[in-house]
């Protein structure tokens, strides 16, 4: 059967709030743009070869997650620390921006699959079964991932 | 132990929720962020197919083009997703809403609609047509302006003077209507005939051209 990709237009309109959020998750508001555009050139430059095209959205966070991990090995190699808050005027915007900031640290200090497993449950609302497939790892294994990663947080957010 | 359940699910409730608006709160952008997208898509070289959306005079028009010149125009009859689902799926599926790609295209529609152009000088992306049918399109591209031919006439023209029929489905198929003005091909005694855009489209764009009555 010849397989039929729906026009890429139609991917970036579907997906493209889901990988920002992910990627907003796992590298940080200040990142994510980066490696969404780095996520789509990819994806726009491998797709006329893709030959399972009927989950595309697990392979648009594939990409995404790959990318996002290339960012915090860089990252690591630089040694610097994950990036402050961009200053903003209004008080109440930046009270909520030093919070939500504070749990980017905190997700971004996770173990890399818990930090995506995480990523894609809450910032894409993700079931376990495509968590797996995004990350190709057992639905068990995204499952006790989310766990972990959100027990983590918990515990330093308290 | 109830009330410690109730204080773990909100805990649990309230991390999950800060997560979420969030993720929702800095991807308000999105509109910024596909724009950027498409600009390092062209500049890559990686846009196969640009599509863009025309308001006219006989509706909404949607226009196509390759990096060889325009390959598609699709009447509002036909639904835009089902042409762009023909395009990925028989040019490229790499195929993204550039509008600034179509502007040519689209400055000259407007022109013609206004009928102040009467030649469209736009390169031309032939690849959705083939054999005898390319060749009474070709034909059919030098039909001048506010005249009209017969169906049995571009069989002719094409070098099949006996393959009407097929001549008829040629027109049927064009792929590049109006720019190919296959409109001005007639039924022979110069009744419409048919039309891919609808009888009325054929109808205005040869009362645009001055073409109805002047017999054939």
């Amino acid at each position: 059967m010849k397989k039929k990709l729906p026009p890429f237009q139609q991917l970036l309109e579907r997906h493209q709030g889901d990988v920002i959020g992910f990627l907003i998750a796992s590298v940080g508001p200040q990142d994510a743009e980066d490696c969404f555009q780095e996520t789509f050139l990819a994806a726009l430059r491998a797709y006329p070869r893709l030959e399972d095209d009927r989950n595309l959205r697990g392979w648009l966070l594939t990409i995404a997650h790959r990318k996002a991990i290339d960012h915090h090995r860089s990252r690591q190699r630089r040694a610097t620390p994950v990036g402050d808050a961009p200053e903003v005027a209004d008080p109440r915007a930046a009270a909520a921006h030093k919070k939500e900031s504070g749990i980017w640290h905190k997700v971004a200090a996770l173990p890399p699959k818990q930090r995506a497993a995480v990523a894609l449950r809450f910032a894409c609302d993700l079931p376990h079964r495509e968590i797996a497939a995004a990350l190709d790892i057992s639905e068990d294994a995204a499952r006790r991932n989310v766990h972990e990663g959100i027990k983590q947080l918990r515990l330093e957010l308290a | 132990m109830s009330s410690k359940n109730e204080n773990t699910t909100e805990g649990r409730l309230n991390l999950e929720r800060t997560l979420r608006d969030a993720a929702q709160r800095n991807s308000a952008g999105n509109e910024a962020l596909a724009a950027e997208f498409l600009r390092r898509a062209e500049q890559e070289g990686l846009l196969d197919v640009a599509y863009a959306e025309i308001d006219t005079p006989v509706g909404r028009i949607l226009l196509a083009g390759t990096s060889r010149g325009l390959v598609r125009v699709a009447f509002p009859n036909q639904p835009p997703d089902e042409v762009l689902e023909q395009l990925a799926d028989s040019v490229s599926p790499r195929l993204l809403e550039s509008p600034g790609r179509l502007d040519e295209a689209r400055r000259e529609l407007d022109r013609y609609f206004e009928g102040r152009l009467h030649d469209f000088d736009l390169p031309l992306d032939w690849q959705l047509t083939h054999g005898f049918y390319r060749k009474v399109l070709r034909a059919t591209a030098r039909i001048p302006y506010g005249q009209t031919r017969s169906y049995k006439q571009m069989a002719t023209t094409a070098g099949s003077p006996r393959a009407v029929r097929a001549a008829g489905s040629a027109l049927g198929s064009n792929p590049l209507p109006i720019i190919v003005p296959c409109h001005r091909v007639l039924r022979t005694g110069g009744t419409l005939g048919g039309y891919g855009g609808g009888l009325d489209v054929k109808q205005a764009l040869l009362e645009l051209e001055g073409a109805l009555g002047s017999g054939d």
